[in-house]
C-alpha cells in the first residue's frame, strides 16, 4: 500500500471519529447548564424512601469495609464473625476492603455494592450525591442500645433522617517499632520536624485527609495561625499545613494506604514511626512485630464510622440483617476488639472482663475524651468552625494541595 | 488482485444437488461472491466494532471527560465543557514534574534492559551451548507466568529493612537502598526484561556468523565488533523492545505505590485522582498518551517499525 493511499485512507476513518467526538462534547455542553443550576450551594439531599420493612435475604450481600470489619476468619483465624453471620442468614458476604474514604466513595458510586463501612467523610458525601438511602431505624433492633453520642451526628444524620448505623470509633494513632524506637514517644513531633532523629523512616498516610493531621499539629505548635478545626482551614492555614507537610515529605520514607503494606513496613523496621490504625498494631503484634502505638499529646484525627446502605441496592434485605447482626453486642464488640476502636453499642461494654476492659482502654463511654480526637470529615467553603469572615478550602482544594505535597 | 482470484466461484451443481439449506448458503457465497466489498465489510464489522467502539470509544470518552468539572463537595463528575483541568497541569509544578521524572524512569528502565539484554543476548545466541541457551531462555521466559502482584511484592521484600539485599550487602558495609526511585527502576526493569531480551536474542541469532569472522579478520576487536557489526545490526530489536519497556514503565503504577517509597509517578497521580477528580485524572491521562505517541513517531522515523 502506497502512502499516499494509506494517508487518505487514515482521513476517511478518522472523519467519522472526529465528528462523533465533537458531538459528544456538544452533548456535554449542553447538559452542563441544567446540572450546574440544580447543584448550587449548601448541602442539597436527593429525596430517597428508606425501606419500610426487611424480606427474605437475597443469598448475598456485597460490603466494601476498612480492614478488619468484616472477617471471615482468612487474615486472623481468631476473627470470624462473618460465618455465623453466613449460616444464620443464607446471605453470602462477599467483602471489599477499602484503602481510604475516597475510594469507598467511588466504589459505591459503581452500583455493586450493598453496604459500606463509610467514615465520616465519605458519609457526607455519600449523602449528598445520592448513593446512600436513609435507614429505617425501627428495622435495625440493636440500633436503640447504641451510645448516645455517636446518634444523630453531622455525618450520618441530615435533615432529620438516619443514613447510618454508628459502628464505633477511634484515633488515628501514632505507631512506633519499638527495636528502633525504645521510648514511647509522646507526641507527633518526631513524624513533622526536620531534625527527627527517625527522617527516612518515616510512615504517612496517603490520602488528602491527611492534611487535617498537619493542621492538628500547626493546631498545637503554632497557635498564631488560629486553627480551631482542622478541617475549617482558609488558604493562609491550608498554605501553613502544606509546607508542614512539604517538610515531612523530606524526611518521610513511604506513604502507605493498604493496611497490609503499612503492617508490613512498621513490623519490618522499614518505617520507625507513623500515622497508623490500631487494627494494624494488632496485626504486626499477631505476627509477632515489636509495634506499639500511643495517642500523643496533641490529640489526634480519627474516625467515626456507620453502615450505609446504597440507595439503589440489589440485596437490600441481606443488608438490613447485615447492619443488624453487625450491630448486635457479641458482633459489634468482636469488631471493634479486632480494629482497636471503641465500640458503638453500650452492651458491646458489659458482658465480660475483655469487653468491660477494652471499652476502658479505648474510651468507649467517655466523650470527654473525643475532645480531643478530631473525627474525618469533608471540608467545605462554609467554613466548619463557625467563621463566616472567611472562605475555607474544600477537599478539591486538599486533593490539589495533597498532589503539590508528594511532588 | 491476485487475492480475488484465489476465492474460486461456488459451484452451481453440488449447491442443486444438496438440500434446500446447502442452496441457500450456495445462494448466500455467489452474492457475497460478486460483492467482494460487501464481503469485506461483513468480515471486519465485528473486529472494527471491537477496536472502534469499545477501544477508540472508550479512549474518546477519556478525552471528554478530560474537559468536565467535578462537585467540589461530592467528588462527582458533571458534564460540562472547561479547560480548567488542562490549564492546572501546565501551572502547577508537581505536575510537570511528575512527568518529567515518570520519563526519566522510563527511560531508565529502557536503557537498564537494553544493558542487560544485550550482552546476554550475545551470549546465548553465539557463545552458549545448546542446553545452556535453552535454561537461559526457559529462565529470561519463566517470569511471565509468575503473577504480576507476586513479583512486585517480592521485590518489596527483597527492598526491605533486614531483608535479602540487606544481608546480601551488609558483609560490604552496606545497606539495602530502600523503597524509592531506584528500587522502582530495578522492580520494573525485571518486570519487563523479557519484552527486551527475546527481540534482541532473536535479531543476534539471525546476525550470521561469518559477518563477526570477517569483522576480526579485517581487525575489529570484540568492542569493535559489538560497535560496528552488531549494534546498528540491532537497531530494530532494541527500539520494539524500547517500545515496549518504555510504554509499560510510563503507565504503571502498581510497582510504584509497593517499592516507590514517596515516589509519585504518572500512574500514581491518576490513581489517586480517579477517586477524587477523574476529570483531571482524564486530562493527566493525556500527558502519556502524547508521550508515547511521539515516542511511536520517532521510532517510526527510525524505520524501526518497516516490519509492522
Amino acid at each position: 500500500m502506497s502512502e499516499d493511499r494509506g494517508a487518505k485512507k487514515l482521513r476517511r476513518t478518522m472523519l467519522p471519529l472526529a465528528v462523533l467526538a465533537a458531538s459528544a462534547l456538544a452533548l456535554t455542553g449542553c447538559s452542563g447548564g441544567t446540572d450546574a443550576a440544580a447543584g448550587g450551594g449548601g448541602i442539597t439531599v436527593p429525596d430517597i424512601p428508606a425501606a419500610t420493612e426487611v424480606g427474605d435475604g437475597e443469598g448475598e450481600v456485597n460490603i466494601v469495609a476498612w480492614a478488619g470489619f468484616v472477617e471471615d476468619g482468612t487474615t486472623n483465624p481468631d476473627a470470624d464473625w462473618v460465618s455465623a453471620f453466613e449460616e444464620q442468614t443464607g446471605c453470602m458476604v462477599n467483602r471489599k476492603v477499602g484503602a481510604t474514604s475516597d475510594e469507598m466513595v467511588q466504589l459505591m458510586r459503581t452500583g455493586e455494592y450493598d453496604v459500606v463501612s463509610a467514615s465520616g467523610d465519605a458519609s457526607l458525601r455519600l449523602i449528598a450525591g445520592g448513593d446512600v438511602q436513609p435507614i429505617n431505624t425501627d428495622l435495625v433492633p440493636n440500633f436503640g442500645n447504641l451510645v448516645e453520642g455517636l446518634k444523630g451526628q453531622i455525618y450520618d444524620t441530615l435533615n432529620g433522617k438516619s443514613y447510618g448505623v454508628p459502628i464505633g470509633r477511634g484515633a488515628n494513632v501514632l505507631m512506633y517499632n519499638t527495636d528502633l524506637v525504645p521510648e514511647a514517644p509522646d507526641s507527633w513531633a518526631a513524624t513533622w520536624e526536620p531534625d527527627s532523629e527517625y527522617a527516612g523512616k518515616i510512615m504517612a498516610y496517603d490520602s488528602p485527609i491527611f492534611i487535617a493531621d498537619a493542621a492538628l499539629y500547626l493546631m498545637a505548635t503554632q497557635p498564631d495561625l488560629g486553627i480551631t478545626n482542622p478541617y475549617a482551614l482558609d488558604e493562609t492555614q491550608l498554605d501553613a499545613a502544606v509546607e508542614l507537610l512539604e517538610q515531612q515529605n523530606g524526611i518521610a520514607g513511604e506513604y502507605w494506604n493498604d493496611a497490609l503494606k503499612a503492617v508490613s513496613s512498621i513490623s519490618s523496621g522499614t518505617a520507625a514511626l507513623g500515622t497508623g490504625w490500631q487494627v494494624i498494631v494488632n496485626l504486626a503484634q499477631n505476627d509477632g512485630g515489636p509495634v506499639e502505638a500511643v495517642l500523643p499529646k496533641e490529640g489526634a484525627t480519627g474516625w467515626s464510622d456507620t453502615w450505609m446502605i446504597h440507595a439503589e441496592a440489589k440485596n437490600q434485605n441481606c443488608a438490613y440483617q447485615w447492619i443488624d447482626y453487625a450491630s448486635s453486642p457479641e458482633v459489634n464488640a468482636a469488631i471493634a476488639q479486632n480494629f482497636g476502636m471503641a465500640p458503638a453499642n453500650t452492651l458491646a461494654c458489659e458482658g465480660s472482663e475483655a469487653n468491660i476492659a477494652h471499652c476502658e482502654t479505648f474510651h468507649a463511654t467517655d466523650e470527654e475524651y473525643y475532645k480531643n480526637v478530631w473525627m474525618w470529615t469533608t471540608p467545605v467553603e462554609e467554613c466548619l468552625d463557625g467563621r463566616t469572615d472567611v472562605t475555607c478550602t474544600n477537599y478539591q482544594q486538599w486533593t490539589e494541595a495533597w498532589t503539590r505535597v508528594k511532588g | 488482485m491476485n487475492r480475488q482470484a484465489v476465492i474460486t466461484p461456488p459451484s452451481v451443481r453440488s449447491a442443486a444437488s444438496d438440500g434446500p439449506a446447502a442452496r441457500r448458503s450456495g445462494a448466500l457465497s455467489r452474492w457475497l461472491y460478486s460483492r467482494p466489498r460487501v464481503r469485506l465489510g461483513a468480515l471486519l464489522v465485528l473486529p472494527l466494532a471491537w477496536l472502534g467502539v469499545l477501544y477508540i470509544g472508550s479512549l474518546l470518552l477519556l478525552f471528554a471527560t478530560a474537559f468536565w468539572r467535578v462537585d467540589t463537595f461530592t467528588s462527582k463528575v458533571q458534564p460540562a465543557f472547561t479547560l480548567d483541568n488542562f490549564v492546572r497541569l501546565a501551572t502547577e509544578p508537581a505536575y510537570q514534574a511528575t512527568a518529567l521524572r515518570t520519563i526519566g524512569i522510563s527511560l531508565a528502565v529502557t536503557l537498564l534492559c537494553a544493558a542487560v539484554a544485550l550482552p546476554l543476548g550475545l551470549y546465548m545466541a553465539k557463545v552458549a551451548s545448546r542446553r545452556v541457551r535453552t535454561l537461559l531462555a526457559i529462565g529470561i521466559a519463566l517470569p511471565l507466568w509468575a503473577g504480576y502482584l507476586v513479583k512486585v511484592y517480592s521485590w518489596r521484600i527483597s527492598f526491605t529493612t533486614g531483608g535479602p539485599l540487606d544481608w546480601l550487602l551488609r558483609p560490604f558495609g552496606l545497606d539495602a537502598p530502600g523503597y524509592g526511585t531506584g528500587a522502582l527502576v530495578v522492580t520494573l526493569a525485571y518486570l519487563w526484561f523479557p519484552f527486551m531480551a527475546v527481540p534482541v536474542y532473536s535479531a543476534l541469532r539471525q546476525i550470521p556468523e561469518n559477518l563477526f569472522e570477517a569483522s576480526s579478520d579485517l581487525g575489529g576487536r570484540s568492542w569493535a565488533t559489538v560497535r560496528h557489526v552488531a549494534l546498528p545490526l540491532l537497531k530494530p530489536a532494541l527500539i520494539a523492545g524500547s517500545i515496549f519497556t518504555f510504554s509499560l514503565s510510563l503507565g504503571d503504577y502498581i510497582a510504584a505505590q509497593f517499592v516507590g517509597g514517596k515516589t509519585q509517578v504518572i500512574g500514581t497521580v491518576i490513581a489517586s485522582n480517579i477517586n477524587l477528580n477523574p476529570p483531571l485524572a482524564a486530562a493527566f491521562s493525556m500527558v502519556p498518551l502524547a508521550v508515547v505517541v511521539l515516542y511511536l513517531l520517532a521510532a517510526r522515523r527510525s524505520g524501526a517499525l518497516k516490519h509492522f
